[in-house]
């Protein structure tokens, strides 16, 4: 067992880990933040996408003890004072989502670009977002979505 | 008391309520729920795709820590039933037994051969490890056309034949006479690669039991919360009364999760024995062998037409892969493709075969469209080879066939009537939209300049039978069930509204949608209503979600308990207005008296009136709740037209999607920016499987394509955007007007993109492409394509 | 699917980390940026007893030049790498090859040491490392030793590393001047390269007076183009470079998959390499 530090969502755990447990099975088995979903067991589908200290990763490949001394945020500590990130209210106005499985990691995948790039074109959404999957959307609401939260029009 | 509602709510593209509980994380994915004592089961899987079992050793494993049991298959076996096959599509079929773990012999890679139980996932996971299991290897049965030969090995010893069944449809005049008066036929082969549905969430199972009354509940990531409830009840024994099927967030289906899988039983089977709380989720790569396959299918196809390409009849012969066992309705999904070869086209005569055959792989059941893309691929290439043959552009050889916006109903060669459409209309606005005569001049010049980079264009004009399904059809076809749909509604005493729906959705928006029926009927603000589903405590009729049938369906028999409340509302209206029925109007919600509308109370102030029972008529119950119960008068027909213009790289064989259009006509649409997307992820999906995915098996029975890093789904990045348009042409069997849209998308893409290909490789003397189209398959057609024209020359 | 277990150290510098990894002998596991290693051990494919995590050692981290030489630390991120000014402007081959790599979340954590020391032949950046002409640096138990990107690529997933040691920072020798271009060939964007292609090519009076050429997945470990190299040298127009990535494919043993057989993947040496050559050269 290895003593780790993480600050998740705001709120800071000390805990005691296997090594091997995967930072994604640690936040929803341990601290029950079941918002990051595992969606598959070789980091292609991108479900499980948390920030780790201001940088997009896939918590399923990520121990739990790498993260320690880090900071986490899942979709689960986007909201601030009960208001929602820009990009939860664009995935929702534009149907950016139906089943919703693939939506947290899609949104913080499509922070992460944002921070990034703050004025994307569709085509760097859709670079952007390559490494997360969806089988609902056939994606072009998910890019309409990340543009509009970018504030850019979107007409269509 | 509330707001009146003015504007109508079907129409609108309403932001969905599902939403929000979806972009925030807080979830109910099956694998989220926890539970005191909650033990994880993980489940050992055949690494052979043919093996008798000689010995199973579960001991080692019940050793490791943290392990509470583990099983063998014949530790399980007493007590648990064969998984169910509900459709037997002929009398003679051959159903093998399909126990939920193997006991003797395992008949794909990833068949159960043992189960552990361990206190968590880890554990678990560990232990199977220990599990010791001794394999005497027997012949892998792979393909469809060996399989059926005299001395091939068997998938099912017992039962001396891989053929399933065979299941013939010969419709109109004689095949083999209107064939005699044909001037041109043509026959092709065209083969469905196997497909993995990969719903985002993989599968989950929890089951908590309440031992001392003998009482489960099972949450499953289903899409048929109430069938899986009375299969797993004659499955494991446990009373149907005793059981409750709880779908709570589901991660996308796409037929996947259509079945009553092994798993399910085999999670109650354990929490029975044990007494525990138990869950089973699978990984991804464990879906790829244990949840079921879609396609699967060798397609010999004839065509007879005239020289004016005037069809005169089809004839099909299908192989089709049922896998190792039947699962739910494993033998019925070539058969609802069976009605659609003929598609939009009048022809005389119809000739079908469907044989079915056994394999030592994954069960194949269905996914997404499940039959009808199969066929509406098939006659969609076949259309493009008989243009080609008859020096027709394939457009125009499809408006010579097809049937007439006038000539509706129609009743198809196939013997289903179609009841409404406009062919016409929908292929002139796609071809508006796409720029047809534009391209097609582009085209010729690159062949001309014999451009590296080809440029192709592809069509398809498909139809679907949607709205599963009437009843007595179903009973016709052998199916185990009715094709009903149910929905209640309760109104709640400060006028709120529940919608209790047989549907069970997994993404596809029903709460929306339900609440702007019901809205708009009772007259109610969208928000004050709440829709329940995928609970069988809650909503305990339901024959689910599937076959986009849950609008025209479940949608119909909405509408239809919302007008029951209306009508018993309105008996308290007019008995508290004092005046007679006929004198009340109904409009956004409110009773009124003709000529005085001062004299007016709404419906959700009757909901109220209702509740207390004060003042109601006599002898009325005291409830203006309403239940209905629809089985559907026909199915429904969406059709469309679908175009796409690829960029085929010859040197290198790579498609690239330059533009995409679709039209679509789906009826009267409830929720435009949900049909919009349901477009857009069938059409992903379609062409998913024309560029992208196989479900690969190597000569012993391994799927090779065995993780997410082998198998392709396509990302955003890979896809193009798409442009979308409608027509409207309403349904006539059902008061919505409604036909249905999830698959369409999925139906109609597959050919429009591979007929692209074959488009674009034509004056490179390429006649076609199997699917998916990888850039080496397109490559190792123009190759072969080149050197036979130097050898003729 | 879920990792076996296994034994975890985090040394807190290149020493520690090297005297762990020479304890634990072949049984010890080198963790970067688990971005291949991770996958692996949740499919139980690896089955370490010890997990060396060097992600905290500071000195392993970062890029700076030296004369003509560009050092990068190993485990710098592919992220780092694709944003750094100066990888841009002296080695822009590895900045655009390393864009290529798996998607954005992933080059957050993985690094170029890491997928070096990983040697998968079907990984981007080996072949780019080999057409740069680069010096792998391994610390071990006796000190530094200096290995040149040819020899350290030994057989699949086999480097010329021994298992006390650590690659601890890449070499490279400055291209300033030389037009370069990654050619990927993937099937789907985040996937593994069918082939790949990676070209530097030094042009004099019009004339490509110098090219390397590195190949992605054309065999067990990533392989340099000889023949084409050679042929290229004199080429001004695109004719030139087409006959001469003709040859690309030559000596070479590429694997069979379901995305690609060996004949179909030595067609795309060529053609790739003719692409990435007359887009290096500026000659398309």
């Amino acid at each position: 067992m290895t003593r780790i530090s993480v600050k998740v969502d705001g709120t800071t755990y000390e805990d005691e880990v296997e090594p091997r447990l995967l930072l994604v099975h640690y936040l929803r088995d341990r601290l029950g933040l079941t918002g990051t979903p595992v969606g598959c067991d070789t980091s292609n589908c991108g479900a499980c996408t948390v920030d780790l200290d201001g940088e997009s990763v896939k918590s399923c490949s990520v121990l739990a003890v790498q993260a320690d001394g880090s900071e986490v945020t899942t979709v689960q500590g986007l909201a601030r004072d009960g208001e929602w990130h820009p990009l939860q209210s664009a995935f929702h106005e534009r149907h950016a989502l139906q089943c919703g499985y693939c939506t947290p990691g899609m949104i913080m995948a499509a922070r992460d670009l944002l921070r990034e790039n703050p004025d994307p074109t569709a085509d760097d959404v859709r670079q952007a977002l390559e490494g997360n999957l969806c089988r609902c959307t056939g994606y072009q609401n998910i890019v309409r979505a990340v543009l509009a939260a970018s504030g850019q029009e979107v007409t269509t | 008391m509330t707001d009146q509602v003015t504007e109508r709510e079907v129409g609108r593209s309403r932001a969905r309520k599902e939403d929000a509980r979806l972009v925030t994380g807080q979830t109910n994915w099956t694998d989220n729920i926890s539970v005191n004592g909650l033990l994880h089961l993980a489940i050992l899987r055949s690494p052979m795709a043919h093996a008798r079992i000689d010995r199973v050793d579960v001991a080692p494993a019940r050793e490791r820590p943290g392990v509470v049991a583990a099983f063998s298959g014949r530790d399980l076996a007493e007590g648990l039933g064969s998984l169910p096959c509900a459709w037997p599509v002929t009398e003679d079929i051959v159903l093998p037994d399909h126990p939920p773990i193997a006991v003797d012999e395992v008949r794909y890679a990833g068949d159960p051969v043992a189960v552990v139980v361990a206190r968590d996932r880890y554990a678990a996971a560990d232990a199977l490890e220990a599990v010791e299991v001794d394999y005497t290897p027997l012949p892998p049965v792979l393909d469809l056309e060996a399989a059926l030969a005299e001395d091939a090995p068997l998938v099912h010893a017992d039962k001396g034949t891989n053929r399933c069944y065979v299941w013939p449809l010969a419709t109109g005049e004689d095949y083999a006479s209107v064939r005699q008066r044909a001037d041109v036929v043509l026959k092709r082969r065209y083969v469905q690669q196997r497909l993995i549905p990969n719903a985002m969430e993989p599968r989950a199972v929890v089951v908590t039991p309440l031992a001392a009354s003998g009482e489960y509940t099972v949450y499953s990531a289903t899409q048929i919360p109430h069938i899986l409830r009375i299969m797993l009840s004659m499955v494991t024994g446990v009373p149907e009364h005793k059981l409750r099927v709880i779908a709570p967030d589901v991660g996308g289906g796409f037929g996947s999760k259509l079945q009553v899988y092994g798993e399910e039983a085999l999670a109650l089977a354990v929490a029975q024995r044990l007494g525990r709380p138990v869950k089973w989720t699978e990984s991804r790569s464990e879906g790829y062998l244990a949840t079921h396959h879609g396609r699967g299918m060798i397609q010999d196809i004839e065509i007879a037409a005239t020289d004016e390409g005037k069809l005169l009849g089809l004839k099909v012969d299908l192989l089709a892969d049922m896998g190792a066992y039947l699962m739910l309705v494993t033998p019925g999904i070539p058969i609802l493709g069976a009605f659609m070869y003929p598609a939009i086209y009048k022809m005389d005569a119809y000739d079908f075969t469907c044989t079915g055959v056994f394999t030592t792989r994954t069960p194949t059941d269905a996914y997404r469209g499940a039959g009808r893309p199969e066929a509406t691929y098939a006659i969609e290439r076949i259309m493009d080879e008989l243009a080609v043959e008859l020096g027709l552009d394939p457009i125009e050889l499809r408006r010579r066939n097809w049937i007439r916006h006038e000539e509706f109903p129609y009743t198809a060669v196939a013997g289903l009537t179609y009841d409404s459409g406009n062919y016409e209309a929908a292929t002139d606005k796609a071809l508006a939209l796409f720029g047809y005569d534009a391209l097609r001049s582009e085209q010729q010049k690159r062949n001309e300049h014999g451009d590296v980079v080809r440029l192709g264009i592809g069509v398809s004009t498909y139809t679907e039978m949607c709205g599963l399904a009437p009843s007595r059809v179903l009973r016709d076809l052998r199916y185990g069930a009715g094709g009903w749909e149910a929905a209640s509604i309760r109104m709640l005493p400060t006028g709120k509204v529940e919608v209790v729906t047989g549907t069970s959705p997994h993404g596809q928006g029903h709460v929306t949608c339900w609440s702007q029926i019901a809205s708009d009927v009772l007259g109610v603000p969208f928000e004050d209503v709440e829709v329940l589903h995928g609970d069988t405590k809650a909503a305990p009729q339901g024959m689910d979600t599937y076959g986009s049938r849950s609008l025209v369906v479940g949608g119909t028999a909405v509408h239809h308990a919302a007008q029951k409340v209306v009508e018993k509302a309105r008996k308290v209206a007019a008995h508290l207005l004092e005046a007679s029925e006929h004198d009340l109007e109904f409009t956004h919600g409110v009773f009124s008296v003709k000529g005085s509308p001062e004299a007016r109370k709404t419906i959700q102030e009757i909901a109220f009136e209702t509740f207390s029972s004060h003042d109601l008529p006599d002898g009325m119950e005291p409830t203006i709740n309403a239940e209905h119960l629809v089985d559907p008068e026909n199915f429904s027909y969406p059709h469309g037209t679908h175009l796409c213009a690829v960029e085929v790289d010859t040197e290198t064989g790579r498609t690239t999607i330059r533009s995409y259009v679709c039209v679509d006509d789906v009826g009267r649409v409830i929720n435009p920016m949900i049909v919009e997307g349901q477009v857009h992820g069938g059409v992903a999906q379609g062409i998913a499987q024309a560029l992208y995915e196989e479900a690969v098996y190597d000569d012993e029975g391994n799927l090779v394509s065995g993780t997410m890093a082998d198998y392709l789904v396509p990302s955003a990045a890979d896809l193009p955007e798409f442009v979308t348009g409608r027509t409207e042409t309403p349904a006539t069997s059902n008061p919505l007007g409604a036909k249905g849209v999830g698959e369409a998308g999925t139906i109609a893409s597959t050919p429009a993109v591979v007929n692209a290909i074959v488009d674009a490789l034509r004056p490179l003397g390429v006649t076609e492409v199997a699917m998916p189209c990888t850039p080496q398959r397109v490559w190792e057609a123009i190759e072969q394509a080149r050197s036979g024209k130097d050898g003729s020359a | 699917m879920i990792p076996p277990a296994f034994e975890y150290a985090r040394p807190a510098s290149v020493e520690e980390a090297v005297r762990t990894l020479a304890d634990a002998g072949e049984d010890a596991k080198v963790l970067a940026g688990g971005q291949s290693l991770l996958p692996l051990l949740r499919l139980r494919l690896a089955f370490p007893e010890l997990v060396v995590d060097i992600g905290r050692i500071p000195e392993l981290r970062g890029i700076r030049e030296d004369e003509g030489t560009l050092i990068i630390g190993a485990m710098t991120s592919h992220h780092d790498v694709i944003r750094d000014p100066r990888v841009r402007r002296h080695a822009g081959l590895l900045a655009a090859a390393t864009a290529t790599v798996a998607d954005p979340a992933v080059r957050h954590r993985g690094t170029l040491g890491g997928s070096l020391a990983h040697a998968d032949p079907a990984g981007d950046l080996p072949a780019v490392i080999l057409a740069l002409d680069a010096t792998l640096i391994a610390e071990g138990p006796a000190g530094r030793r200096a290995i040149p990107a040819r020899e350290f690529f030994v057989d699949y997933l086999q480097t010329a590393l021994h298992p006390d040691e650590l690659l601890v920072e890449v070499e490279i020798p400055t291209v300033d001047g030389w037009g370069f271009h990654y050619e990927k060939f993937h099937r789907v964007a985040q996937a593994w390269a069918v082939v790949g292609v990676a070209a530097l090519v030094r042009r004099d009076n019009g004339h490509i007076a110098e090219a390397r050429i590195g190949l992605t997945n054309m065999g067990s470990t990533p392989l340099r183009a000889a023949a084409t190299e050679e042929a290229l040298v004199g080429a001004a127009a695109p004719g030139a470079v087409q006959r001469a990535a003709e040859v690309a494919a030559d000596g070479t043993h590429p694997s069979s998959d379901p995305s690609a057989s060996p004949a179909y993947r030595a067609h795309l040496a060529q053609v790739l390499t003719k692409r990435a050559v007359l887009t290096a050269g500026g000659m398309g």
